[in-house]
């Protein structure tokens, strides 16, 4: 009985060994093409419904697409263990010679535009600021509603973390108004939410609170809190959208990054062609971004 | 036959010691990983600018102390809610319940145990944070409370766990010879019982410390992540950052071997130092040599 019972266990054994080795995925010999991506959780949706599509059209091209944030894919890229990294900022120089460094030089593209939008919660009567009274929120100088024209209500600031290219360039553009030598930093208590959705959430029920996200993200019941922004006091309070990023009249705009490791060659230029093509822009429109002029 | 066994013995007391060593080699070698990773974050940045008040690490401020105090204001308040909870718990279940409601209650409670941390951090945003806010009036309900809430109601199955065991484990006769002098229930299980399983409820407190200290995605989700240095008594009702939230906040976005990645592997010897502390220092208690009385009556 014993011995039936070991003998037994050894081919069980035996079996799941040789089902391992049946079950290795078949593509290096199906697809003649494996594309990873990875970086900016702003652009994971769109880089995700880009590569469903192709794959669609080219089903011998393999597509994998992660987030984690906009320095999570450019670590990657610098590190050498991803193809395409996404990126909702520029590299910084730094980066760009530590992957030089490593024999990648970084080879930008850009892919689409995208508008960042600042949203309260619907209560709040506020609906317009200029972006230095954004960038003093934000810091810490502002710590009531009332110094901007609202309520009596303690300010509380939502933000993505600081892997996020979102927050970097928030803190590029809004905080230090675009100067690079100015020293501001988000003030301490700043609520550092580790997704976009945390920050709707939190705005969509907390009368006291201001957040910032994509335009993209910003769902339907919070369009109308959309804070409208003008470059100073004097200047038009723009509400962003498709309209106002290409006119350059909505300040808080930017550009949406895919780099690669050196000039693309092969299966991803073919890839980086098709995103700039019309068909690929179309999806950018749909899904809440600005596709970039033709 | 004797030839076998002799051999059976060899072989198992060899697997059994190998098992028992490699607990502590796995120990050891996580220190030293620890160690080489993170100490030359010491050699980059300056202490002083360790111990710093500011944590923004893309602009170089690697100022560890408010998520020191993060993690020790979470870990307090929660502390603060299972041991009185956890203890409390136990005792009823050991010592006052009867035998069919403790038969139902015991794997309810540790149930609650297997629950997700992630689980309970989405019940922390939709549900318990949205009614701090409006329950105590605070600006926001992603707070250092809300942390210290959900770790509390982590700690306590298994703290419940095994302080139950302890507790049951001390001999009858303790209890019998306590009634018999006259005590009331209470005194005998405020004055006997429970000092007498103290090894077991200090242990049972322990791991509830050291899961608490430990745990990442619940506290990720809830206190907000604001690098607060929470040092006043009303820091609980303000959002904080946590040492193992900035960890796995930060960890996927670092390049390998940049000042970055050196301070991350500090703090996480820093945590290892700290549960190592808790450790020592309970074991400390649990190990000390009983009283002749206790090793006669036993």
């Amino acid at each position: 009985m014993k011995s039936a019972c070991l003998i037994l266990l050894v081919s069980l054994l035996f079996l799941t060994a040789c089902a391992g080795s049946s079950g290795q995925p078949s593509s290096p010999t199906q697809a003649s093409a494996y594309i990873q991506n990875k970086g900016s959780d702003t652009m994971v949706n769109l880089a995700l419904a880009w590569a469903e599509r192709y794959q669609v059209e080219h089903p011998d091209v393999s597509l994998s697409v992660t987030g984690g944030g906009s320095g999570t894919g450019i670590a990657a890229l610098v590190n050498g263990t991803v193809d395409i990294a996404n990126a909702s900022r520029a590299m910084k120089s730094e980066e760009k010679q530590q992957a030089e460094a490593n024999g990648i030089p970084p080879v930008e593209f850009t892919v689409a535009r995208d508008a960042i939008a600042v949203i309260v919660n619907p209560e709040n009567p506020v609906r317009q600021l200029t972006l230095q009274q954004i960038s003093d929120i934000y810091s810490g100088r502002f710590n009531n509603w009332s110094e901007v024209g609202g309520d009596d209500r303690p300010i509380v600031r939502l933000s993505r973390e600081t892997n996020s290219g979102t927050h970097v360039y928030f803190l590029e553009t809004v905080l230090r108004l675009g100067d690079k030598t100015n020293p501001t930093l988000f003030s301490t208590d700043t609520l550092l939410l580790p997704s976009s959705e945390g920050i709707i959430n939190e705005v969509r029920q907390n009368p006291n609170a201001i957040g910032y996200d994509g335009l993209g993200y910003v769902p339907r019941d919070l369009m109308n809190s959309v804070i409208a922004v003008a470059r100073d006091a004097s200047g038009p309070y723009v509400i962003p959208s498709i309209s106002t990023v290409n006119d350059n009249s909505y300040p808080v705009a930017r550009d949406l990054y895919m780099y690669t490791a050196g000039e693309p060659a092969g299966a991803i230029k073919d890839y980086l062609n098709w995103i700039l093509s019309p068909e690929a822009q179309a999806i950018v429109a749909d899904l809440g971004f600005v596709p970039i002029k033709p | 036959m004797d030839k076998s066994l002799n051999w059976r013995e060899t072989i198992l007391t060899a697997v059994v010691k190998t098992c028992g060593y490699s607990a502590v080699v796995f120990v050891i070698l996580i220190f030293f990983f620890l160690l080489r990773e993170g100490i030359p974050a010491l050699a980059e940045v300056k202490l002083g600018d360790l111990l710093a008040a500011r944590w923004y690490p893309i602009e170089n401020h690697f100022g560890i102390l408010p998520l020191i105090t993060g993690s020790l204001i979470v870990t307090v308040g929660a502390m603060l809610i299972a041991i009185p909870f956890g203890i409390g718990t136990a005792v009823f279940l050991s010592e006052i319940a009867p035998r069919w409601m403790r038969e139902i209650l015991k794997p309810l409670v540790e149930l609650l145990g297997g629950l997700p941390s992630v689980v309970l951090g989405f019940l922390g945003i939709q549900v318990l944070s949205p009614f701090l806010r409006v329950f105590l009036d605070l600006p926001t309900g992603l707070t250092a409370l809300a942390g210290a809430l959900l770790l509390g109601g982590i700690a306590v199955p298994t703290t419940v766990s095994i302080a139950e065991d302890a507790l049951d484990a001390v001999p009858k006769s303790y209890r019998e010879g306590a009634l018999a002098l006259g005590a009331t229930k209470w005194q005998t299980i405020w004055r006997v019982t429970l000092p007498a399983a103290r090894s077991g409820v200090l242990t049972a407190l322990m791991l509830g410390i050291g899961r608490t200290i430990g745990e990442t995605m619940a506290v990720m989700m809830v206190t907000g992540n604001a690098p607060v240095l929470a040092v006043k008594l009303t820091s609980i009702f303000s959002p904080v950052r946590t040492m193992t939230a900035t960890i796995a906040a930060e960890m996927g976005e670092v390049a390998n071997g940049s000042t970055h990645y050196h301070v991350l592997f500090f703090i996480g010897l820093v945590l290892f130092l700290i549960s190592l502390a808790v450790n020592i220092t309970a074991s400390s208690v649990v190990f000390k040599s009983r009283k002749r009385a206790e090793r006669v009556l036993s």
